[in-house]
């Protein structure tokens, strides 16, 4: 049942992005690509030029390009989880029309978050050609990185959703870009190694979920994998989801079956 | 057997009674009204029907099924209009029903088979391409209907139909659903309007303050509860106002005194009148009209519907 609900819902929102997809293109592919060219090749040839490479003489953009490509993930997963959740709750209020046919509360959070992956893994995936294209990708393995982007996606998406649905009001949502995605996107692995922050925060790092991502994206797009932090990474990430996953239904069923 | 029945059926909201133990049962067929003000606990014992809100106590049978346990299947068979609009702004009026079919899992060619008779059925075939949003309240209630339609539901639910419509579009409203009444589709309505209860209803219960406080056909209540017909006297000025009060306080039968006129409850309103007028009463106007509802709700509460 849930399943096939999921597959309902995710074709509404396929069927709305097929009429939007051009404004969806400018936010989620054009910006960070040009982010990747500001700063892969007009800030990278300054590095480069300067040291041997970072991350195990990686160039800087084939550091970055992985770094931006979770970043980026992070970001899309952030956005579909705050404002266009309370827009189906509240707003638009489609979720209301939703749970008025067999589908239940806890199906509309699984379709949503169903589509938050799928939408980042098509995102990801043009992002990993376009980076290809700048040089920053040169190993096969790369293409794992859509998933590991998507899994990222899903770790902001699956508890943010499960937020949004307890908001009467979208006050708080800048508040999660300025205080939670932005930090991250400037200190997670993603523009230099976590090693170059100052020995008190470093361990920080660890408990920021876009880290994970970075780091599993990285070692995809380089394709040196180490057994032991690959599963850690992916256990962190699969938690934050499970976790949120657990919230959602509960908060998903609180506001749309009260 | 009832298609819904409820008994000694509660909605709590945390500390807040909205519905307090009432009994009722729509039978197949029937338009089932629930009218009252208003916070009655109309549009909470809606919910609960249509399984998006879980009874907090006594019994409610859907279909002959639990909506505790089958919530989905009993949905499956609903249509609902809810009160207020959640209509899909990001889709055509058509992707609308093709999206709201999928819903209830229906194929695509038999959703467009439905919706192109749908469509006609509401008379909005012509805006088949358009947007929601530039659609006026009255269109936007009718795709609403279609939509509540494509499953083809055994059950239509309309909360407040026509609540915020101006009254052509409220007609033809009407007119649609006395269409679905006469095909047999069973409708179980809210509303607060007395003259929408009147018109659609088979038999209604009267809410008040999450109770039934009365129940039977339009008729019925009317004969019931209140005499055949009312005289309507209103007095411009203030003194006279209040002097009439006294003066009708000796009248021999019901008179209700309302901010701004008196009702006086008669079997033979122009007699009536002409004897208040005997006795020296100088109405500034007066009038005299059949019982409605809406004096049956103000006999039985001592407030109108509006309130």
């Amino acid at each position: 049942m849930t399943a096939l609900a999921m597959v309902r819902i995710v074709e509404r929102e396929a069927e709305v992005f097929r009429r939007l997809w051009r404004a969806f293109v400018f936010s989620n592919v054009v910006s960070p690509v040009l982010f990747l060219g500001a700063m892969g090749l007009g800030l990278g040839g300054l590095i480069d030029a300067r040291s041997r490479g970072i991350g195990g003489g990686l160039s800087y953009v084939e550091f970055i390009a992985p770094g931006l490509m979770a970043a980026n993930a992070m970001q899309s997963g952030a956005g579909m989880s705050l404002w266009p959740i309370l827009g189906g709750m509240k707003w638009i209020r489609y979720f209301h029309g939703m749970v008025a046919t067999p589908v239940r509360a806890r199906d509309v959070y699984w379709g949503e978050l169903a589509w938050s992956g799928l939408r980042t893994a098509v995102t990801s995936s043009v992002f990993l050609v376009v980076a290809t294209l700048f040089g920053g990708i040169h190993s096969p393995w790369a293409v794992l990185a859509v998933p590991a982007a998507m899994l990222c996606a899903l770790a902001f998406s699956a508890p943010l959703m499960a937020f949004s649905a307890t908001q009467e009001t979208d006050l708080g949502f800048p508040l999660v870009f300025r205080l939670g995605v932005m930090p991250l996107f400037l200190f997670s692995g993603t523009f230099f190694p976590v090693s170059q922050l100052p020995s008190a925060v470093r361990p920080l790092a660890a408990v920021s979920p876009l880290w994970h991502g970075v780091e599993l994206c990285r070692a995809a797009a380089t394709g040196s994998f180490r057994f032991g932090p690959i599963v850690a990474h992916v256990a962190v990430l699969s938690a934050l989801v499970a976790a949120g996953a657990w919230w959602g239904t509960r908060t998903f069923e609180r506001r749309l079956s009260p | 057997m009832p298609l819904v029945e409820g008994r000694g059926l509660v909605k709590r909201f945390g500390p807040a009674v909205a519905v307090d133990g009432i009994d009722f049962a729509v039978r197949p067929g029937e338009c089932f009204g629930f009218l009252g003000p208003n916070g009655a606990g109309k549009s909470s014992t809606m919910r609960m029907i249509a399984c998006v809100s879980p009874i907090s106590g006594g019994s409610l049978r859907v279909l002959g099924l639990d909506p505790r346990s089958d919530g989905p299947a009993i949905r499956a068979q609903l249509g609902v209009v809810p009160q207020e609009d959640n209509l899909d702004t990001e889709l055509s009026v058509w992707d609308n029903l093709m999206i709201y079919g999928r819903y209830f899992g229906l194929s695509k060619s038999v959703i467009r088979s439905r919706a192109t008779e749908l469509l006609d059925f509401v008379q909005l075939t012509d805006r088949r391409d358009s947007r929601v949003d530039p659609l006026s309240g009255g269109m936007k209630r009718r795709l609403t209907i279609a939509r509540a339609l494509i499953n083809q539901p055994s059950l239509l639910l309309l909360d407040e139909p026509t609540t915020g419509l101006d009254p052509q579009a409220r007609h033809q409203l009407w007119d649609r659903l006395y269409r679905l009444k006469r095909d047999g589709v069973t409708i179980v309505l809210t509303t607060h309007y007395m003259d929408e209860a009147e018109q659609l209803c088979d038999r209604l219960v009267i809410m008040d303050g999450g109770r039934i406080v009365a129940e039977g056909s339009p008729r019925a209540l009317i004969e019931a509860y209140s005499t055949r017909e009312v005289v309507e006297l209103r007095f411009d000025d203030e003194g006279l106002h209040s002097s009439a009060a006294s003066c009708l306080a000796t009248f021999d039968g019901r008179v209700e005194g309302l901010a701004d006129r008196f009702l006086v409850y008669s079997s033979h309103g122009e007699e009536t009148l002409a004897k208040l007028t005997a006795d020296g009463l100088e109405p500034s106007s007066a009038l005299v009209r059949r019982a409605t509802l809406e004096d049956v709700f103000l006999i039985l509460t001592g407030r109108t519907l509006e309130d």
